[in-house]
């Protein structure tokens, strides 16, 4: 190596370094945060405390209906994600397994809504939900239900158009063969799609818990009654306390992020090609 | 047996199409209609033009609009490069740890939105973690207001998006740049390139249908913002870092709801959305 590409290749590290210190750094000081008291956070402390029962315990003895929220949080993500699986993985398969010109049509339609931008839909959605309350049946989808919040995330463009796409590396001779067998078209997406393409559904499992579980504005909008609240709900919430006690607020950040930090951590391959969309990771 | 299995395509369709067409085509065209009436909550009645010429008088509305821009125009360019840079680099093989660098790098992109702007919120608190150590270290003498002062707030909306989603953008051009055969590297090196040339006359041209989806999903992304400054900054100090959404939001939650405002506010997104998607494909296609 010449001096000039040997200069260059520990510039190379140095920059690594650094960026890797700025990414790692927030997630480093919010454990930090969560294991001392909140004093010792806002003196700048950088070691790991042991009063993070302590924090735990105020958190959980506050107004803000941590556990409720967490588990609403986990209930609307578990739901949305089954019914998303179900639902969109269907249409995807269908998209592509049919394809004739009329179902490419759709299909385009389907893609448009992508550029949709979700401000524009916030105020009908507001209104079209609080006029379910009024009616049997909707009421259970209208504003401050579980409801309200899974059913606009259960066929969305993304997913459907994540699910054609992977359709292409399925075997179609495996579609004629349960043919011939004799399986209904249910059958075949059921019991022979859905078991061959488990990695696909995976990487959609994670990009569909994590977009529920971090999900904001629309529950935000929808999940005014304090009961019903999510945990983004209850962190923007402690966030704009005029006086933050840092230690409980950053003990309620790390067990939010737990689960899709434990979901990236077992599932990295799926998580990355999840996220991305289309493109194999 | 032909129109048994079309009809039973659509039956795997039908849930997705009714769920779409309730929850995102029938709500967007009730927006546009609705943009055309005033009034306060349910009282509406028809007025026309009346919202769109409001717009043009609205400062808050031009502040928010401004803002948007202003972060669409300076943080993704700045999150792209860096990505860019970061992706080659990472893409060498020979470099050691690559595995654990990148992942160090995407790690920002499993918080969600609101817990890593309270984290940031956090940071940057006045008597926070950031100032502190820039006082430690001797870089400044008082605290840097980051939260109230305009424009080191919008740098810390700028810095703090740049954290969340540079190592996003990383993974699409990492995956672009592993479809590229290596020995166009090694020929350009013999030939004597230097890693500038390769980066600027190889990888990006090469990457450029990439970073054309990549350009676009962010300004889709950016002209939407709303989680961060909500979270961050509240929209202040005055309005300094308010957004359109945010601006959407307060119209319908924070004032006395105005429906008709807000839709024909949310329709500038769409406009912009649809003007830089369309620019953004057009010169994309131009330097072919």
């Amino acid at each position: 190596m010449t001096k000039q590409a040997k200069i260059l290749n520990i510039v190379q590290y140095i920059v690594l370094i650094i960026l890797t210190i700025i990414s790692v750094f927030p997630f480093f000081w919010m454990i930090v945060a969560a294991t001392n008291p909140s004093v010792e956070v806002t003196k700048g402390t950088l070691t790991f405390g042991s009063y993070f029962t302590e924090n735990l315990k105020t958190l959980l003895s506050s107004d803000l209906q941590f556990i409720n929220a967490f588990k609403n949080s986990l209930f609307i993500a578990v739901i949305t994600t089954t019914l998303a699986m179900i639902v969109s993985s269907a249409a995807g398969y269908a998209f592509e397994v049919y394809k004739n010109k009329t179902r490419d049509k759709v299909f385009n339609f389907v893609l448009l809504s992508m550029m949709v931008p979700f401000a524009a839909l916030m105020v009908p959605l507001f209104r079209l939900f609080s006029n379910f309350n009024k009616v049997p049946v909707l009421e259970n989808i209208g504003l401050n239900t579980n409801g309200s919040v899974i059913i606009i995330a259960i066929a969305t463009a993304f997913l459907i158009f994540f699910f054609r796409q992977n359709t292409r590396t399925f075997p179609k001779d495996l579609i004629e063969a349960a043919r011939i067998d004799g399986l209904g078209e249910f059958e075949i997406f059921a019991r022979i799609y859905m078991p061959t393409m488990k990695s696909t559904y995976a990487a959609a499992v994670v990009v569909t818990f994590m977009t529920s579980w971090n999900n904001y504005l629309w529950p935000l909008i929808a999940l005014q009654s304090p009961e019903k609240r999510t945990l983004p709900l209850i962190l923007s919430a402690m966030g704009s306390s005029y006086t933050p006690d840092y230690g409980m607020m950053m003990t309620a950040v790390v067990i939010s992020t737990l689960p899709t930090a434990l979901l990236f951590f077992f599932m990295q391959k799926q998580f990355v090609a999840g996220m991305t969309g289309s493109v194999k990771g | 047996m032909k129109n048994k299995v079309n009809l039973k395509a659509w039956i795997f369709t039908i849930p997705s199409l009714i769920l779409i067409v309730s929850f995102v085509f029938y709500p967007m065209i009730q927006a546009f209609i609705t943009s055309f009436y005033t009034g306060v909550a349910n009282n509406l009645s028809f007025g026309g033009l009346a919202n769109y010429q409001r717009l043009l008088t609205d400062t808050t509305f031009q502040k928010a609009l401004f803002n948007t821009l202003l972060f669409l125009v300076i943080q993704v360019p700045i999150m792209i490069i860096l990505a860019l840079i970061i992706s080659s680099i990472l893409n060498n093989k020979r470099l050691k740890l690559r595995g654990f660098f990148r992942t160090a790098i995407f790690l920002p992109c499993i918080t969600s939105l609101v817990a890593y702007s309270i984290v940031f919120k956090s940071l940057f608190a006045s008597d926070g973690f950031v100032n502190a150590m820039l006082m430690n270290l001797n870089i400044i003498a008082e605290p840097i207001n980051w939260l109230t002062n305009s424009t080191c707030a919008r740098i810390l909306i700028i810095i703090a998006i740049t954290w969340r989603w540079t190592g996003y953008n990383m993974i699409f051009y990492l995956a672009g740049l592993q479809s590229i055969d290596d020995s166009v590297y090694e020929a350009a090196e013999i030939d004597g390139a230097t890693g500038f040339q390769k980066f600027r006359y190889m990888t990006v041209p090469l990457l450029k249908p990439i970073i054309l989806f990549t350009s676009i999903n962010s300004t889709i992304g950016t002209l939407q913002l709303f989680d961060e400054t909500m979270n961050i900054t509240q929209g202040g100090p005055a309005n300094s870092t308010i957004t359109i959404s945010q601006y959407i939001y307060n119209i319908l939650f924070k004032y006395q709801p105005n429906f008709g405002y807000a839709a024909a506010v949310s329709f500038v997104i769409v406009v912009l959305i649809v003007v830089l998607s369309f620019i953004q494909l057009k010169v994309g296609d131009k330097n072919d």
